[in-house]
């Protein structure tokens, strides 16, 4: 497969498949955790300031994603309170760097995320994790061992709805790390990069065949994974 | 083990005041909506921190207010049986039962899970899922996985109300054998006056979040104003003395020898029997020429006329109190009065199946 593909699509084009892989799955790898945890804190529990958690997971969503791509460089650019932090501490720069195009699709694919495990997190009776507490469940175990495996469904979905999201981001990416072939150019920043040369037609074409076949594999398997597991988690 | 229960609370307009202490064995609190058992169910299973007050099984300290004692509800060692099964539906029968020992101290791990399975007859569902179950299976796995917690008390509340007459008849047996095999204490919350007669060793009756009456099943379902007029009765313990082949059996009471309809018992068993006040007759003399087969030569230690046209009167028979619901101008009729000798009569068929509970008898307090 890789063969085909690296002797179907020009060097550029395949690099730019594979940073795009690589940028969405560690967005959504990384955030999953973080995204199950605020969807918990969203669904289960009141308190002051929950309404501006909630604004802030879903601010993404609603701003333009330049906007979002330029807090992103106030913030985490080299002379940005945040990412001088990191770069002081950790020795960490993410401006300019593909990691920066996973923090960016990150970002933008979390509210799509924390949305759908949140439904999933709201669709299970509280009931059964008071019963899980009267048999000596702590929180902890109650949400480990009754919450989550009723969720999975909606986790793995969260999860490929947010994959699907970091593969196709491109406003949020092409403002906060540029694009920078075989740095920061991914699949989307290369179509449009292909578009604006002469000639560059049958590259972002390739691309954008790749782009629909990825898309329509993950919404597949999305499809065939929460089935199976609705089906072992619904009783039957 | 006894049962200490000492709860003050306000909710609103509502206020719940209680403070009993409860021998060992099932105590059912017993009570219309808004009496407040749930409320107290909740403060004893953690569920909500009253005000003021102390709750212990034995020495086992759920809340105390004094010593600002208050155990969150994954600690209190309980095993409670909701009114729907509420079973994790991701989870087989097995693992469904098996949930609470994992949290159990090593310790304290109470029944073993051939034995609870064996109790609750469960073993053929134990590689189902909670969704292939029927509602009686469901609450029957219910119980087994709340006993095989290790709980230091057990909490039911209407565990029995979600389900139809049938599936009730198959329950009811399972929650008489916990109470006489397993030595655990059991807070039972019920509104059946019918469970009551058959599961309590203890009846607490709460009305308006006070307890109005309190004590074994016949002083309590012997009182029109804590049952209600229409389901005052006697509870009388038993012990079947022989089934005879016209398919009635034969049973020995304080009060006489009773014949009913066949007691699903074998002979010598102890069992105790309901008894609806409306169903006994009255008779001055000594009847002859009826079809009723159990006549019970008594006397009058007791009349209470009701508000509307009918009168309470209760009997002394041997050691026992019956209590008959008849008409005032019955009792005007026949002239009756205290200390009177008078018979009463029950017909066999007026005790149903449902009336007939099995096991271990309640101590009465004279």
């Amino acid at each position: 497969m890789a063969e085909f593909l690296t002797g179907w699509l020009g060097p550029a084009e395949w690099a730019a498949v594979r940073l795009s892989a690589r940028v969405a799955l560690w967005a959504t790898v990384v955030s999953l955790p973080l995204g199950i945890v605020t969807a918990h804190v969203l669904a289960r529990y009141e308190f002051p300031g929950k309404q501006i958690l909630n604004g802030l997971v879903h601010l993404p969503l609603i701003l333009p994603p330049v906007v979002t791509g330029y807090l992103l460089l106030v913030l985490l650019g080299r002379q940005g309170p945040v990412g001088q932090f990191l770069d002081q501490w950790f020795g960490i720069t993410v401006a300019f760097r593909w990691t920066g195009a996973a923090v960016a699709a990150g970002v933008m694919a979390f509210p799509l995320m924390v949305r759908a495990i949140r439904l999933a997190i709201e669709a299970v009776d509280p009931k059964l994790e008071q019963a899980a507490g009267t048999l000596g469940a702590s929180r902890l175990w109650v949400f480990l061992t009754v919450t989550l495996p009723l969720i999975l469904p909606g986790i793995i979905a969260g999860a490929i709805l947010a994959f699907a999201k970091a593969i196709g981001e491109f406003g949020a990416t092409i403002t906060f790390v540029s694009n920078i072939p075989g740095q920061t150019q991914t699949m989307p920043l290369a179509i449009y990069a292909f578009l604006q040369v002469p000639g560059g037609q049958d590259s972002a074409m390739r691309l954008v065949i790749v782009a629909i076949i990825i898309a329509m594999g993950a919404l597949l398997l999305s499809e065939f994974v929460a089935r199976r597991v609705a089906r072992k988690v619904g009783g039957l | 083990m006894s049962l200490a229960l000492q709860v003050r609370h306000q909710l609103g307009e509502f206020a719940l005041d209680v403070d009993v202490t409860a021998p060992p064995g099932v105590t059912v609190l017993f009570g219309p909506s808004g009496s407040g058992k749930t409320t107290l169910v909740n403060a004893v299973a953690g569920l909500l921190r009253p005000d003021q007050g102390r709750i212990a099984a034995g020495d086992w300290v759920l809340l105390d207010t004094a010593t600002r004692r208050w155990l969150p509800p994954h600690k209190r060692r309980l095993g409670y049986i909701f009114q729907e099964a509420r079973l994790f539906p991701h989870m087989s029968v097995r693992q469904n039962l098996l949930y609470g020992r994992w949290f159990a101290p090593r310790d304290a791990r109470g029944e073993s899970l051939e034995r609870v399975v064996d109790l609750l007859g469960i073993g053929h569902l134990l590689t189902r899922r909670p969704g292939a179950l029927s509602g009686g299976e469901k609450q029957r796995v219910a119980i087994g996985r709340a006993l095989l917690a290790g709980p230091r008390l057990i909490l039911a509340d209407e565990p029995l109300a979600a389900l139809d007459e049938a599936r009730k008849a198959e329950i009811l047996p399972y929650f008489e054998r916990l109470r006489d095999e397993v030595s655990v204490p059991i807070l039972y919350v019920s509104h059946s006056s019918a469970e009551v007669a058959r599961l309590a060793t203890t009846v607490i009756a709460l009305r308006e979040g006070r307890v109005a009456a309190m004590g074994p099943p016949p002083q309590v379902l012997a009182d029109a104003s804590v049952v209600g007029v229409r389901e005052v009765a006697s509870v009388l313990r038993a012990r079947v003395v022989a089934h005879h082949a016209d398919g009635l059996s034969e049973l020995a009471t304080a009060a006489g020898v009773l014949h009913l309809p066949r007691v699903a018992e074998p002979v010598g068993a102890r069992i105790r029997v309901r008894i609806m006040g409306h169903e006994v007759i009255l008779a001055r003399q000594p009847p002859v020429g009826l079809s009723a087969l159990n006549i019970l030569r008594g006397t009058i230690a007791e009349i209470q006329p009701g508000k509307g046209p009918a009168a309470r009167v209760v009997l002394a028979v041997g050691e026992e109190r019956l209590t008959a619901r008849v008409t005032r101008r019955a009792v005007q009729a026949l002239g009756l009065e205290p200390g009177q000798t008078c018979h009463a009569i029950l017909k066999a068929v007026a005790v149903a199946p449902e009336d007939v509970g099995r096991g271990r008898w309640f101590e009465t307090v004279e």
